[in-house]
């Protein structure tokens, strides 16, 4: 058993090395990810700056950017192995849940690089001064969690399909609903001040759908990528 | 001793129907072409052995000493090469057999992947990064990494396309050697090509 835990931490680590090195090379998807949420907050901060926004409004603002720039970045892992004509050798070489759990954690690597960059931004731009930083890191951990293992399985299915781009963001709308309207709720309730136990209900949410959108990836990725 | 049984493969693409109860039994050591005109279905057929593609009908069984084998393991039996499958062109040549390797349950050091890169001829070219690659050059790659796991199944997808006079050189030997104890299944269009195998399967008309 060990052993074989083993033999499946060194495959995962290998596609998700071989992800970084490609992506650090080519610049496939951190370019777009970066660009979207820089140039969005920016174009947002000079348009609404001047008013007045409530805790609320600049929360769901935070999420909006990062569930955009996820949809315009994290589906290349599967996509660029479609377009490449790597897919196929790559299915024959490891097993489906060696590649999902790679790609699953390059990607969520790539939305925290992301977060280093756009959530400072955030604060400075729009003036939130964030009150319980446990809270409001919790929430921002497992919500990108939420984010990049939603994102990775819907990749997989788009990237067989002619309107990627477009699919992604319609099929992922639906399944990351429940996430970004609690991972909002999380953000304000951080922002506003209330103690940390006051969020534990949306912390606990965001456990449980990150376990079951994992669990149902997981089980459901090898007919997507094998198909 | 490795036995692949092709039992009723039956393949449509929505309305076409692209060949019907194919019937095929190959025990090691042994090699195989299969040949017929273009659309009739050798690259899909080759696929399948491999379960990359699955059949509309029928069943590919291998089985290992008289042991059938699980759908996991059958996949780790074969290695293709084809025009149509491409590796990493960001990364390096080492650095690809070294990630397909690894994958694939073989930990070789990086003297031995260098030796796998000579056997190809591109013994000082292996830090160079795939895409500078010329085509001739990526084919005779996609061999080092076929064979750089000692596959049980050497599924080639026309063998030599791409490869000038010393790679088909290289490219008969390689597939000499697989030969001698395992099976070798090849596709091709090239009726010189079916020199490499004993046996001859004739797809469509």
């Amino acid at each position: 058993m060990p052993n074989r835990f083993s033999d499946w931490v060194t495959k995962i680590i290998t596609v998700f090395k071989k992800e970084i090195k490609s992506e650090f090379r080519t610049r496939y998807a951190f370019n777009s990810l970066v660009m979207f949420a820089v140039v969005t907050l920016t174009v947002l901060s000079l348009a609404v700056g001047q008013f007045a926004l409530t805790d609320s409004v600049k929360s769901a603002l935070l999420w909006v950017v990062l569930f955009f720039s996820s949809m315009s970045g994290l589906a290349q892992v599967f996509i660029k192995e479609e377009e490449r004509k790597t897919a196929s050798i790559l299915k024959l070489s490891a097993l489906p849940y060696h590649i999902f759990l790679g790609k699953f954690f390059f990607n969520l690597i790539l939305l925290f690089i992301l977060e280093i960059i756009t959530v400072p931004l955030f604060l400075i731009l729009f003036e939130v001064r964030v009150q319980t930083w446990d809270l409001f890191l919790a929430v921002l951990f497992l919500g990108s969690v939420g984010l990049a293992s939603t994102t990775t399985i819907i990749a997989a299915i788009v990237s067989k399909t002619d309107l990627k781009g477009t699919l992604l963001t319609i099929l992922s709308f639906p399944l990351l609903l429940p996430v970004l309207g609690i991972s909002i709720q999380g953000t304000k309730v951080a922002v506003t001040g209330a103690p940390f136990y006051s969020g534990f209900a949306e912390v606990k949410f965001l456990f449980s759908y990150i376990v079951v959108m994992l669990t149902a990836s997981l089980l459901l990725f090898e007919t997507v990528w094998m198909e | 001793m490795l036995l692949i049984e092709l039992e009723n493969i039956s393949k449509w693409f929505g309305e076409r129907q692209v060949f019907e109860n194919i019937n095929l039994k190959l025990e090691s050591p042994a090699s195989l072409a299969i040949i017929g005109p273009n659309g009739c279905g050798k690259t899909t057929l080759l696929k399948i052995i491999c379960g990359l593609i699955r059949p509309s009908r029928g069943k590919v069984r291998i089985k290992l000493d008289g042991q059938e084998v699980g759908k996991e393991a059958k996949r780790a039996f074969c290695s293709i090469v084809a025009p149509d499958l491409e590796l990493y062109e960001e990364l390096t040549a080492l650095e690809n057999l070294e990630f397909f390797t690894v994958l694939r349950d073989f930990k070789s050091s990086r003297a031995e992947l260098n030796q796998k890169l000579e056997q190809v001829g591109l013994k000082d070219r292996g830090h160079e990064p795939v895409g500078s690659y010329s085509s001739g050059m990526k084919q005779r790659l996609k061999y080092a990494v076929a064979l750089s796991v000692s596959p049980q199944v050497l599924i080639l997808d026309e063998p030599s396309s791409n490869l000038d006079e010393e790679g088909i050189f290289l490219m008969e030997k390689l597939i000499e050697n697989q030969k001698k104890d395992r099976l070798v299944i090849l596709a091709t269009n090239a009726l010189k090509e079916t020199q490499y195998a004993q046996q001859i399967f004739r797809l469509g008309n």
